[in-house]
C-alpha cells in the first residue's frame, strides 16, 4: 500500500469542465435523458403533448370567422371539410365582450381611459421611467371615474380638493395645534368637505363654467371593461388598506389591534358572494330612503374590503419574517415609527410578500366574475345572455374558451411581472 | 480569545477623560416579567471614557447597554444621557437615540439598501442633512473604516467583518457623542475580528465615549480605561484594566477570568 495523503506543493489552476455538460446536448442529457426512466418519461410526455395538439389544433383552426349563426358555421365546416369551432360568435360579440352596453359613440372614452391607466401605472411598475410621470399617476384616480361615468368635471376636481385640504391641514396646522390634532384634522376636514360641500359647490361651479361630458349610467357598464374597472380599483386600494390593517394588527394599542383583528377575521370568514349580495340588496335597505348609491361603487367597496383583509394577512406574513434586528437598528438610528415603516420595514416586508400579494391580486381579478351573480354583466354575465340567443344556441366551448383566454392573459401578465420584480429586488447575491 | 496583535501600539494622546458626565445611571432596575434582570445599577460614564463590560452570558450586560438607548425599557431608577432623562416621552427617546450610536452583534444592516444608502439614510431623514452633504460624510466614514470601494454594493455581498465596519460607519454618520457596542465581534470569523477591533481602537484613539460589551480581553486591556464585571444582573466589580486582570477582587470575577484566560 502506498501512502495516499500528501501535501500539494503547487496550487492547481482553474480547469475546463468535462465535455457535454454544457450546451444544447448537455442540457438535454441533464434535463430530459438523465436516466433510462427519465428518458422514457420524457418520450411519453412528448407523445402526450403531440396527441393533445393533434386533437385541438384542427378544431381551433376553423374557417368560421364570418358565420352569423351556428347553422351557418356547420354549413361552412361541412363545405370546407375541416375545422370545428364556431368563431363567428366571437366576431359578432367581440365589442360587447369588451365594452358591455356602453354607448358605441363613446367607446373612445373607455379606450382612452385604459390607455391612460397604462401610462399612470408605468412609472409605478417600472422604476426606470422618469419620476415626473408619477404626478400623472396621482391625478389619474380622479380622471378615471370621470372619463368612464362622465358628468361635470367639477365633481372629480372637488374630490381632489378634499385631499389637498387634508394635506394642507397636516402641513400648516401642525405648528399651530400640535402633532396629534393636526393629524386628526387632516382626516376630519376632508370628510366634512366631501359630505357637506362637495355636493353643492360643483353645482355652483358647473353653472358658471359648465365643463361636462355625456353621462353614462352604471347599467351600461359590462364586459371586460367592468371587470377591469372593479379589479383595478380593488387592487389599487386593497394594498394600502391591507398595509394599514397589518400594522394595526401588530399595534400595541389594544383598540386598534382589536378592530383590525375583528375586521380581518370577519371579512375572511364570510364568502365574497355574501358580501356582494349585501352590496346589491341589503345595503339599500339600511341607507336613508332616496339615496342613490351606485351599484358598481357598492360592489367595488365590497370587493376592496374583501381583498384588503386577505392582503393584510399576506403582509403580516412578510412582517413576521423580518428579523427583530431591523426594527432595533431603525430605532437605534433615531427613526420614528412611520419613517422606520416606510424606509426599512415595508420595503423589505412587501418584497418578501410579493408572491402572496400578486396571488391575491390575481384572485381579486378573477373574483370580479362573481358580480354576474348579482346581475352585473361582466363577461360571464354576458355569456349567459349570449347563450340564450337562438342564433348561437348550443355554443359553449368557444365562448368560455374565449373568456378564459382573456382572463389568462391578464393574470399571466401579473404573474410574470411579479417574477420580474422579485428578480429586480433581489440584493442578496449579486 | 484573540489577543490584540502585539505590534499595534495604541496612541493615547487624545484619550482624555473629561469631568463632564455623559451617562448617569442611578438605582436602575429592570424586570422581564417577574425575572429581575438588572438590579440596582449605578453607573457614571464621563465624556471620553472607554468602558468594557464583561461577564458571563445572562448576566445582563447587553440588557444594560440596550437600556441606555431605550431598546429595552427600565422600570425604576433614572438614566440620564447627555443631560436628557430617559422617560416614556417619545421626543426625548428620539433625541437620545440620534445622539447615541449603536453597533449590534449581528450588524443589522438594511439588506435592501446599498452600503452608501445604509449610511446616508438616518442623516437625511432624521437630521435633515442635504443628500449631497450626507453622501460626503458617509464616504468620509467609509474611508475611515477602509471600505469606500464597497459603497455601491449591498450588505449581502460583503463579508461579516466588512459588514460590521459598515455598521460602525453607519452609526458614526449620525455624529454620535456616545457609541454603544453590543458584542460587535461575537458573530465574526476569527480572521475578521481583528479588522473590526482595529476600527474600534481608532475610534477610541479619537476620544469617543464608548461602552463595549465584549469578550475581547485584549481589547479591554489595551483600550479601556475601566472594566466593569457583571453577574446576575449586578455590577460586582469595576476597576482599571491592569488591576482588573492582575488582581481581581470578587470570587466570581476570578472564576470568570480563569475560565476565559486560562488556556
Amino acid at each position: 500500500m502506498t501512502e495516499t495523503h500528501f501535501v500539494r506543493t503547487q496550487m492547481i489552476e482553474e480547469q475546463e469542465p468535462p465535455g457535454a455538460t454544457t450546451g444544447a446536448v448537455g442540457w438535454m442529457r441533464e434535463n430530459l435523458f438523465s436516466s433510462p426512466l427519465n428518458a422514457i418519461l420524457s418520450l411519453l410526455s412528448l407523445a402526450f403533448i403531440y396527441w393533445l395538439l393533434a386533437q385541438a389544433l384542427p378544431w381551433l383552426i376553423s374557417p368560421t370567422w364570418q358565420a352569423n349563426s351556428l347553422t351557418e358555421c356547420r354549413e361552412i365546416i361541412a363545405e370546407a371539410g375541416y375545422g370545428g369551432a364556431c368563431w363567428g360568435l366571437i366576431r359578432e360579440r367581440f365589442l360587447q365582450f369588451i365594452f358591455g352596453f356602453y354607448p358605441p359613440h363613446l367607446y373612445w372614452r373607455v379606450v382612452l381611459d385604459f390607455a391612460l391607466l397604462a401610462v399612470a401605472l408605468a412609472p409605478i411598475l417600472f422604476t426606470g421611467l422618469p419620476r415626473k410621470m408619477l404626478y400623472f399617476s396621482a391625478v389619474y384616480p380622479f380622471l378615471m371615474p370621470w372619463l368612464l361615468w362622465g358628468g361635470t368635471i367639477w365633481t372629480p376636481v372637488m374630490a381632489a380638493v378634499g385631499f389637498v385640504i387634508g394635506y394642507l391641514a397636516q402641513r400648516f396646522l401642525k405648528p399651530v395645534v400640535g402633532d396629534l390634532a393636526a393629524t386628526i384634522l387632516a382626516f376630519v376636514l376632508p370628510v366634512v368637505w366631501w359630505i357637506f360641500l362637495a355636493g353643492p359647490v360643483p353645482n355652483a361651479f358647473a353653472s358658471i363654467l359648465p365643463l361636462a361630458i355625456e353621462t353614462v349610467e352604471s347599467r351600461a357598464f359590462g364586459g371586460y371593461m367592468l371587470s377591469i374597472t372593479i379589479g383595478v380599483v380593488a387592487i389599487a386600494l386593497s394594498l394600502p388598506i391591507g398595509i394599514l390593517l397589518a400594522l394595526g394588527r401588530q399595534s400595541d394599542l389594544l383598540i386598534v389591534r382589536s378592530l383590525s383583528v375583528g375586521f380581518i377575521e370577519f371579512i375572511r370568514g364570510v364568502p365574497l358572494i355574501t358580501l356582494l349580495f349585501v352590496a346589491s340588496t341589503l345595503l339599500n335597505i339600511f341607507m336613508p330612503p332616496g339615496t342613490d348609491f351606485d351599484i358598481i361603487l357598492r360592489v367595488i367597496i365590497m370587493v376592496t374590503l374583501f381583498a384588503s383583509a386577505y392582503m393584510a394577512e399576506v403582509i403580516r406574513g412578510g412582517l413576521a419574517a423580518l428579523p427583530r434586528g431591523q426594527y432595533e437598528a431603525a430605532d437605534a438610528l433615531g427613526l420614528d415609527f412611520w419613517m422606520a415603516q416606510r424606509l426599512i420595514i415595508m420595503p423589505q416586508a412587501l418584497k418578501i410578500s410579493i408572491p402572496g400579494i400578486v396571488s391575491t391580486f390575481i384572485g381579486v381579478f378573477k373574483d370580479t366574475t362573481l358580480v354576474s351573480i348579482i346581475g352585473l354583466l361582466d363577461p360571464l354575465g354576458l355569456s349567459r345572455a349570449i347563450l340564450a340567443d337562438s342564433n348561437w344556441n348550443g355554443i359553449v366551448w368557444e365562448i368560455y374558451g374565449f373568456i378564459a383566454v382573456m382572463f389568462f392573459i391578464f393574470c399571466f401578465s401579473m404573474s410574470r411581472y411579479s417574477m420580474y420584480l422579485e428578480r429586480k429586488l433581489r440584493t442578496e447575491h449579486r | 480569545m484573540s489577543e490584540m496583535p502585539a505590534e499595534r501600539t495604541v496612541d493615547r494622546s487624545h484619550m482624555q477623560v473629561s469631568d463632564e458626565i455623559a451617562i448617569q445611571i442611578t438605582h436602575m432596575n429592570k424586570w422581564y416579567g417577574t425575572f429581575h434582570v438588572l438590579r440596582d445599577i449605578n453607573l457614571t460614564v464621563h465624556r471620553g471614557e472607554r468602558i468594557v463590560i464583561a461577564g458571563p452570558s445572562g448576566s445582563g450586560k447587553s440588557t444594560l447597554i440596550r437600556c441606555i438607548n431605550r431598546l429595552e425599557e427600565h422600570q425604576s431608577g433614572e438614566i440620564i444621557v447627555d443631560g436628557t432623562e430617559l422617560s416614556s416621552d417619545l421626543k426625548n427617546i428620539d433625541k437620545i437615540r440620534s445622539e447615541v450610536g449603536m453597533v449590534f452583534q449581528h450588524f443589522n444592516l438594511f439588506p435592501h439598501l446599498t452600503i452608501l444608502e445604509n449610511c446616508t439614510l438616518a442623516p437625511i431623514w432624521v437630521r435633515k442633512v442635504p443628500r449631497k452633504q450626507a453622501t460626503e460624510t458617509a464616504m468620509h466614514f467609509l474611508e475611515k473604516v477602509k471600505i469606500p470601494e464597497q459603497a455601491n454594493k449591498y450588505p449581502g455581498q460583503l463579508s461579516g467583518g466588512q459588514q460590521q465596519r459598515v455598521a460602525i460607519a453607519r452609526s458614526l454618520c449620525m455624529m454620535p457623542r456616545i457609541m454603544l457596542f453590543d458584542e460587535p465581534t461575537s458573530a465574526l470569523d476569527p480572521e475578521m475580528i481583528k479588522e473590526v477591533l482595529d476600527t474600534m481602537v481608532e475610534l477610541a484613539e479619537e476620544g469617543m465615549t464608548m461602552l463595549c460589551v465584549t469578550h475581547e480581553m485584549g481589547f479591554a486591556r489595551q483600550v479601556a480605561n475601566r472594566v466593569i464585571f457583571m453577574d446576575q444582573g449586578q455590577i460586582v466589580e469595576q476597576n482599571e484594566p491592569e488591576a482588573f486582570f492582575n488582581n481581581p477582587q470578587h470570587e466570581r470575577t476570578k472564576l470568570f477570568l480563569s475560565q476565559i484566560l486560562g488556556h
